[in-house]
């Protein structure tokens, strides 16, 4: 059933400053809009909760992308077409380009935002196994001030986040050191566009005289959170590529994650594919090592 | 500060004419489009921002109308189907689809329209791969979207030329 938009209030505060005053006056009351491309979604099916949304659509604080020598900082509202068109993020955070470009079509890459898919916290969310193959950090802001938080631990259990109801995300931070990296990502669903992934990988492995130096395992789709694979990127370090450790990290991985059966998929072809990603990244890792 | 309980006035340039909406802010707008305006040449398929049929230009780029509420366009600039009536590119395309049977029951095609419109601004040879990506939010029940990429890159040809 649709929403009667008479029932909603929507305001639009015009600058950062006013909409984190107007959170911190009734902390959780109002529910923050960007692009809308979910909370038109929720609102279009008679779902939303709230009643009294502010739209942060319009505040270019949350705009920019900033490249510091250590990092590069995304303010949480920018869209995917913003992170599709900059240079820096194309060369260095090629997962995060890549992710970008799988988000619905061209019109909600348009709209969406990083910030958004970070709060709206689905465990299907397309950019979110980037952010944790980079170790991103988030920038939280109230009329507190700003914190920092490792966004490994942002999200503490299905749909649920470390966000104060008087906060909002102001940027995304990435460290400038996986330029060496090979970076490899794969999202499995029905089509890349307009359709939600089954089992999204992404990946970044660096090789030292043909052993595994380091390594980074996210997925999404295969628990009620986005996750790192922990204990197959432990077991893999210092290793060789072979078929044995290719045998090992798939057991691995299929103890790490929880996938259920709904809609798209069942958790038995989500854990088969899961291990067929982990797998294919780990054949393009150690071929990485044969090549000049 | 824009005060927001009960209707408010939202002034957007539509088509190049500037135009006053009293509206709830939540409205979507794609109704204020078609129903305030009475642009119905915007079509709503879904209306969760997935077939596209609903797509306009905002401050020239590609968006869903059906996702957008209407104080967001507040002082926008948004081209519709119909504001593209005088566009040489969209008279292009318009004639490739129908040369190429790109259009059939007609529901998609105005997002089509839009949506290839947006492709061409940014690029103008587009090759295959960029016309599918450009066109990935646009569905379509009746083609098998093949005419439809042909006619996309029959415009472009046309247009490069002329």
């Amino acid at each position: 059933m649709r929403s009667d938009p008479a029932e909603f209030e929507l305001v639009a505060p015009e600058s950062l400053p006013k909409a984190l005053s107007l959170l911190a006056e009734n902390p959780g009351a109002w529910l923050p809009i960007a692009g809308g491309t979910d909370v038109m979604v929720q609102f279009a099916a008679g779902k939303l909760p709230a009643r009294k949304l502010m739209s942060i659509w319009n505040l270019g604080e949350l705009r920019r992308i900033e490249v510091l020598p250590s990092e590069i900082r995304i303010g949480a509202g920018c869209t995917y077409t913003d992170l599709r068109g900059d240079k820096t993020i194309a060369k260095e955070f090629p997962l995060i380009a890549r992710a970008a470009s799988w988000v619905g079509g061209i019109a909600n890459q348009n709209r969406g935002t990083l910030g958004g898919n970070i709060v709206n916290a689905s465990p299907a969310a397309d950019s979110l196994p980037a952010l944790l193959a980079y170790e991103a950090d988030l920038i939280l802001v109230s009329v507190r001030g700003e914190r920092r938080v490792a966004y490994r631990n942002f999200h503490t259990d299905y749909k649920k986040t470390q966000l104060a109801a008087d906060e909002l995300v102001r940027a995304i931070c990435l460290p400038r050191r996986f330029l060496g990296y090979l970076a490899y990502t794969r999202k499995v669903g029905t089509r890349n566009a307009q359709a939600i992934s089954k089992v999204c990988l992404a990946a970044l492995g660096r090789l030292d005289a043909g052993v595994i130096a380091d390594v980074r395992i996210a997925m999404g789709s295969v628990a009620p959170i986005p996750i790192r694979l922990a204990e197959t990127e432990k077991i893999l370090t210092g290793r060789r590529v072979d078929s044995a450790l290719l045998l090992l990290a798939r057991k691995t991985a299929a103890t790490e994650i929880r996938p259920i059966d709904d809609i798209r998929s069942t958790a038995r072809y989500r854990t088969e594919v899961a291990n067929n990603l982990v797998a294919e990244f780990l054949g393009r890792l150690g071929a990485s090592g044969t090549r000049p | 500060m824009i005060a927001a309980s009960g209707k408010c006035e939202v002034t957007l340039r539509v088509n190049g004419e500037i135009k006053i909406v009293q509206a709830f802010p939540m409205e979507r707008l794609l109704d204020i489009l078609r129903q305030e305006f009475g642009l119905t040449g915007t079509k709503e398929g879904c209306g969760e921002g997935e077939c596209g049929a609903c797509s306009v230009l905002m401050d020239g780029a590609l968006v869903n109308s059906c996702l957008i509420p209407v104080l967001q366009a507040k002082g926008a600039s948004i081209v519709t189907i119909e504001g593209l009536a005088g566009d040489s590119r969209a008279r292009a395309l318009q004639d490739c689809f129908l040369e190429h049977g790109g259009a059939q029951c007609g529901i998609c095609t105005p997002g089509m329209i839009l949506a290839a419109v947006s492709l061409l601004n940014k690029n103008s040879e587009p090759n295959i791969e960029d016309i599918r990506e450009g066109l990935a939010g646009n569905l379509c029940r009746c083609t098998g979207y093949i005419q439809i990429f042909e006619a996309v890159a029959e415009a472009a040809r046309r247009s490069a030329v002329t």
